[in-house]
């Protein structure tokens, strides 16, 4: 293992963090299941996914705060082994902040710092610097329960960041505050990890917020990564029906695999019988074989009613369409989503940017409408 | 035309005010009576004939009332620290791990609690007796041994207590947080788990020393005829008769105890207040 890893580094470029078949078992339940994954330095790398997947007990197994049952976790080409966490070159932000309250705020990011017998000189210098990193400057000497959330989280990544350490762990950082600050706040942390160029790796179950700020993601379900890659691929090619349905909305049609040729293949869904989806390159799978079609909302089009379906370009005639009714609208002000059911009972999404501030088309509660979409939209999946 | 009583507003019936008026006299009458009849200048307690200091001098020059006095703060300052020690662990103990018998632990740790004053006095006495007997010769303050270990297992458990309720408001990250940032285990617990239950400390130690300043019945059975408190002197004293002696020896007792919680009180206010900024 060792030797495959060094001969691995003189090749590629050596990643940051490294897992290596890591499983951790708490009692019976099996917390992560047998993970191997790789970081690259300066990655904003984001683990994504629902609640009791895993994701923190492996961010929690870098900062040395659990010791996985089997497998190895290497930092910068080291082996942690049973190294404790205050010997590590990492640093972590605590969902709670954990910011101490019985010291002021240049005390709390002065501390680490202390403990590792900075002189008093270096360690000013140092702690006005990360306090100006996060603009938190002019607070230094306020104590915890005088500064808002936000202030508190900037506490919290500033305390972290003045050790210099080559990677900055960060579980949920956004989860505790409002939605506006939420927003604000994405943009400030990768600004923050662009500026201090150190790798960052965030734990976050927001999938719009792992879309936002990660340049790369590891999706993970029930203690294994389901898929990893950038969030556009994540987004438009997602592997199965787990990535597609968590991140983002789709729409999801059950069907058969009933034509497949090397450049185009046709799926039947009982939910849009008697139309059929119609895909302009093969699919992986074999004929007549169940799968899955996922059609984000955006990717699907509202026509007016006509008696003959509306034509979808390169598609053949009667394909890539469905006829409903218009039973709900949610209007967003940048975007309206439309609830439209089929003829078949189905209930689909479809949203629309609110292009003009005087809809043309007019869609209405109640109306009856087409629905149609390009054979590129749909991604045929096979589990 | 007075304003009309908002609805929660209970302090403003006069069945409140009556109420409150009988808490505090019945609460209150008998200390106050009793400060007052230390300064009566009669041998007897129950006829006020003029004010007098004599008492208080007879106090201060009866040796064996001073060596008890003297005793009694030695006891409660000495059970005190061991108390704060062994509870302030054992609350820690019980909050941060999980081990086969631990609720037998925490059952065990609180017996001191709910078992009669009286059983742990008899047992004492028996234990310092026959299974341990306690040397009754040795020179001050070691041959008042016996008691303190007396009172430290009947003082820890209160001590256990209020910092085990402190523990649990400890957000646990920010041990976490201090072990990421560089420090080990004894400086996450000095510089982070320390400050936050020090109120807790403060309040167990007031409160421990308190019950060891005033305990009797186990004292009474613990004690030896070398080794008197100030409870149980006071308490031979009364045996003859109520005098005025006794009075102003109580009363020095509650102005110590006063002095003591105004003192304990402006220390955790004060580190409530660095807690707090």
């Amino acid at each position: 293992m060792d030797r495959a890893l060094a001969s691995d580094a003189k090749t590629a470029a050596k990643p940051i963090i490294s897992f290596r078949d890591i499983t951790k078992r708490w009692g019976s339940t099996l917390a992560v299941d047998n993970v191997s994954l790789d970081i690259e330095p300066g990655e904003f790398f984001a683990l994504l996914g629902p609640s009791g997947c895993g994701k923190t007990t492996l961010l929690r197994m870098l900062a040395g705060l659990e010791v996985p049952s089997e497998g190895h976790v290497y930092i910068d080409g080291k082996d942690m082994g049973e190294i404790p966490p205050n010997k590590r070159a990492v640093n972590m932000v605590f969902q709670s902040y954990a910011v101490f309250p019985h010291m002021s705020v240049a005390d709390n990011v002065a501390y680490g710092l202390k403990i590792d017998g900075v002189p008093q000189a270096e360690r000013d210098k140092r702690v006005k610097e990360a306090l100006d990193l996060v603009q938190l400057g002019h607070l230094a000497e306020r104590m915890p329960d005088q500064l808002s959330g936000g202030q508190r989280q900037r506490v919290a990544l500033s305390r972290a960041l003045v050790k210099k350490p080559k990677v900055l762990l960060l579980d949920e950082p956004l989860s505790a505050l409002d939605a506006k600050l939420r927003e604000a706040m994405r943009f400030e942390l990768s600004q923050l990890q662009q500026k201090v160029g150190i790798t960052f790796i965030m734990v976050t179950h927001d999938q719009d917020e792992a879309l936002a700020i990660a340049s790369r993601i590891a999706v993970m379900n029930k203690g294994s990564i389901a898929q990893l890659g950038t969030p556009s691929e994540l987004y438009e090619f997602p592997a199965s029906r787990f990535v597609a349905d968590f991140i983002g909305s789709v729409n999801m049609f059950e069907g058969t695999l009933v034509d497949d040729k090397p450049t185009e293949a046709t799926v039947a869904c009982p939910d849009l019988d008697p139309h059929r989806v119609h895909v302009p390159h093969s699919v992986p799978g074999k004929a007549m074989s169940p799968v899955w079609v996922a059609i984000r909302p955006e990717k699907m089009t509202l026509h007016k009613d006509a008696d003959a379906p509306p034509a979808v370009p390169e598609c053949p005639a009667a394909h890539n369409v469905a006829r409903g009714e218009i039973k709900e609208i949610s209007y967003l002000g940048d975007i309206s989503i439309y609830h439209v059911l089929l003829a078949n009972g189905r209930l689909v999404r479809i949203s629309r940017p609110n292009r003009s501030r005087w809809d043309q088309d007019n869609f209405t509660w109640g109306e009856k409408v087409w629905v149609s979409w390009t054979g590129s939209s749909p991604v045929v999946l096979q589990s | 035309m007075a304003e009309r009583r908002a609805p929660l507003e209970y302090n403003r019936l006069w069945q409140m005010r009556a109420w409150l008026f009988a808490v505090f006299f019945f609460l209150y009458a008998p200390l106050i009576s009793l400060v007052a009849f230390s300064f009566n200048d009669s041998k007897r307690t129950t006829v006020w004939r003029g004010f007098t200091l004599r008492y208080y001098e007879k106090l201060f020059t009866n040796d064996n009332l001073l060596l008890a006095f003297a005793n009694s703060l030695t006891i409660a300052f000495v059970a005190t620290l061991i108390s704060l020690v062994i509870g302030a662990l054992a609350a820690v103990l019980l909050w941060r791990y999980r081990f086969p018998g631990k609720a037998a632990v925490e059952g065990a740790f609180t017996l001191p609690l709910v078992v009669p004053e009286i059983c742990m006095g008899v047992a004492m006495l028996l234990f310092f007796t026959r299974v341990l007997p306690w040397p009754n010769n040795l020179i001050w303050p070691f041959n008042l041994g016996s008691i303190i270990i007396a009172h430290a297992s009947f003082c820890f458990p209160f001590v256990a207590l209020v910092v085990g309720a402190r523990l649990a408001s400890f957000n646990k990250e920010q041990e976490e947080a201090a072990r990421d940032l560089g420090a080990n285990d004894w400086q996450a617990f000095r510089d982070v788990l320390l400050p936050h239950i020090r109120p807790a400390l403060i309040a167990g130690s007031l409160l421990a020393f308190t019950l060891s300043l005033d305990d009797f019945v186990i004292t009474f059975f613990t004690s030896g005829p070398d080794t008197v408190t100030f409870p149980v002197k006071v308490y031979s004293m009364l045996r003859f008769s109520v005098t005025p002696e006794v009075n102003a020896a109580s009363t020095m007792l509650i102005v110590l105890t006063i002095m003591l919680m105004v003192v304990m009180m402006v220390m955790q206010s004060k580190s409530q207040k660095k807690n707090k900024g």
